[in-house]
């Protein structure tokens, strides 16, 4: 990599943190919607529930990579284990 | 012109004359041939043609109908967009190969009868493992090595259930083979092996580490075209002749939520896609599962959009690993900076196959979710849920993250070859305008349709699933708790054979060797024993070998006639 190299938006952390909050804040609104009566036509009565959806996408997803990790535990081996 | 050639054909025949054309003219062939069979398939109106007598048995080697022809018209488009994104490849060996690959899955998607299905079921897996050969290393050459056993394993396991479905009912028909019920308990025994052959390439869970195995091992092209054909061919399959069976609802349940975990560890992205493939074709199954009209809708519109899409991200790792040389996440990140395009486009791909709305994964997925919870499968519901998440975790997230942003690895390298970047491009245009006019493919599907994703309650609840696991993934890595890429080998059901197996083969030999030496010891010991006997008898010391004096003889003679009249006498 040469000194000279152009810099780009992303090589600055103050902007990437802003990325960060403006997912926080699109976050936020998406799970604010739930305080509207707008679900309709849904198979299950759990599905209803304010914050149901955003919930659920948060806890599978933090769950599978906590899982993930007890698996690599279990599965991992050297990269030239099968020679 | 159907009664002339078989669609496929043009494709096979074409491919196998690629070898009399030189350099560019090859690769060239390549993207032309495709074109030419979507052509034939435009003419073609629903009926069976070619029809051939064997034996007794009258083959259908053509029926056309609306499930046959959108497989048809995806799998030409896809070999057609594969083709120009291997436009810069200078190798017979792949042109070839890949041509003959993709014809024989269009025949088999068009086959009317189970003994052209199986012929042309074992010509891809004969034609395709040349694309993983390809590669030209020796940990290719042992993965096609694998490959091919297995895949011609589930040729003959096809094989079997034909010969005993034939036999069982004497029709070589593919149409569909389980019972009204849907239950394989009380399907007969063929037809249990021509789903579990279907299986096999299907990647079912347990059946499916060859998937995993095999395709990352190909060339950047040669992975493409593989991640499309075979297993889509299988969904077909599937579809054709298990639509409704109860148990795949379950099969495909958990063939979505496995797979995730272990793309979370694996650090070669495009082994993470052969997960995500995984994953994918688990929607699949469980929508040929519930197999109403519109769940069998759902299942083939995600196929046809899962190839465009899942396609698209694979070449833009093949685009990374041609260029860079590496597609581990490990040695990768920051190349956003010299291949943005390609970075774009990754992104497209990664948010279709994440299902966000106006892409094409939200339109197709949304049918199969809504038919499981209509049928009541809360669990299965649940778990696909699960998948959803999961999906945009691993290859929404994973994918473009390690490779485009994360730590900057330091390459400097070129944009991907233009014709690799028209190729994604299309992809990616493909991706939005079935998103934003998804009544194209729907008008297409096996069966008529009138449903709308675009409902409120839809797009704002798939948007909180959505930005909500971004959310973790975002928390996980500011929290320093997300697993970092890791140089390793996650183990999977394939190491019951590439570890497990040999070693016990060579157990039982050691075994068998310590047995052998055992009882040779034994034996010869009995042996030396009797010898010792029969010496010890016979020798020339032996009793029997002592000479007798007439004398004794004599007297031993009227001993014996002595004891004849007394019992003589003793009779009477």
């Amino acid at each position: 990599m040469s000194d000279h190299e152009r810099k780009y938006w992303l090589d600055d952390r103050k902007n990437v943190n802003k990325i960060i909050y403006g997912l926080c804040t699109v976050c936020a609104v998406v799970a604010l919607i739930d305080l509207f009566p707008y679900k309709h036509h849904l198979h299950f009565r759990f599905e209803y529930w304010p914050g149901f959806s955003s919930l659920y996408g948060f806890i599978a997803c933090f769950g599978l990579v906590l899982a993930a990790k007890q698996l690599r535990k279990i599965v991992m081996r050297d990269e030239d284990y099968y020679g | 012109m159907v009664d002339v050639l078989p669609p496929g054909l043009i494709l096979i025949l074409g491919g196998l004359l690629i070898p009399l054309l030189r350099g560019r003219a090859q690769a060239i062939a390549a993207v032309v041939l495709p074109v030419l069979g979507f052509a034939q398939l435009l003419m073609l109106g629903p009926g069976s043609f070619f029809h051939v007598q064997l034996f007794d048995y009258q083959l259908t080697v053509v029926r056309v109908d609306r499930l046959s022809l959108v497989f048809g018209y995806i799998f030409h488009i896809a070999a057609f967009l594969t083709a120009v994104y291997a436009l810069h490849v200078r190798d017979t060996v792949q042109h070839c190969s890949a041509m003959v690959y993709v014809g024989s899955a269009v025949g088999a998607v068009f086959a009317g009868d189970l003994v052209t299905l199986f012929i042309y079921w074992e010509l891809t897996a004969v034609a395709s493992v040349f694309l993983i050969w390809a590669s030209r290393t020796e940990r290719a050459y042992r993965a096609g090595m694998r490959y091919l056993i297995i895949q011609v394993g589930s040729g003959v396991v096809l094989l079997a259930g034909i010969i005993l479905h034939v036999s069982a009912t004497g029709s070589l028909d593919f149409g569909r083979l389980i019972g009204g019920d849907g239950l394989l308990r009380s399907a007969s025994i063929g037809v249990v092996l021509i789903f579990a052959a279907f299986g096999i390439k299907c990647a079912f869970p347990l059946l499916h580490p060859w998937l995993q195995d095999s395709y990352p091992e190909s060339t950047p092209t040669g992975t493409v075209f593989l991640s499309i054909f075979t297993t889509k061919l299988a969904v077909y399959a599937l579809a054709r002749g298990f639509a409704g069976t109860d148990c795949l609802i379950w099969i495909g349940a958990a063939m979505t939520a496995f797979p995730i975990f272990y793309a979370v560890i694996e650090n070669d992205l495009r082994r993470v896609l052969t997960y995500s493939l995984n994953n994918q074709l688990g929607f699949m199954v469980v929508g040929i599962g519930i197999g109403t009209h519109m769940a069998l809708n759902g299942a083939v519109s995600y196929a046809f959009a899962n190839i465009i899409f899942e396609g698209l991200l694979f070449m833009a790792m093949g685009a990374v690993l041609l260029r860079t040389g590496t597609c581990k996440g490990s040695e990768l990140g920051g190349l956003y900076k010299s291949m943005p395009l390609t970075t774009s486009f990754c992104i497209v791909g990664a948010a279709s196959i994440s299902a966000f709305p106006f892409l094409s994964g939200f339109v197709t997925k949304s049918l199969i979710l809504d038919e499981t919870a209509s049928g009541g499968h809360t669990v299965a519901w649940l778990v696909l849920l699960f998948a959803s998440a999961g999906v945009f975790h691993h290859s929404g997230i994973k994918i473009p993250f390690f490779a485009f942003f994360a730590h900057d690895a330091g390459f400097r390298v070129k944009e991907a070859p233009r014709p690799m970047l028209i190729a994604m491009a299309t992809m990616a245009l493909g991706c939005v305008v079935i998103g934003v006019f998804p009544g194209l493919l729907y008008s297409i599907l096996p069966f008529s349709l009138d449903y709308h994703p675009y409902t409120t309650t839809h797009v704002v609840t798939q948007y909180q699933l959505l930005l909500f696991s971004a959310l973790a993934f975002t928390v996980l890595k500011v929290t320093g708790i997300y697993p970092a890429e890791m140089r390793s080998v996650n183990l999977d059901v394939d190491w019951i054979y590439r570890k497990a197996l040999p070693a016990l083969i060579r157990w039982i030999a050691k075994l068998g060797g310590r047995i052998g030496e055992r009882l040779h010891a034994l034996v010869s010991a009995q042996l030396d024993n009797t010898y010792r006997v029969i010496y010890s008898l016979h020798g020339p010391t032996g009793v029997f070998a002592r000479t007798w004096t007439t004398g004794a003889i004599a007297f031993w003679a009227v001993v014996g006639l002595f004891g004849f009249l007394l019992l003589y006498l003793w009779g009477r």
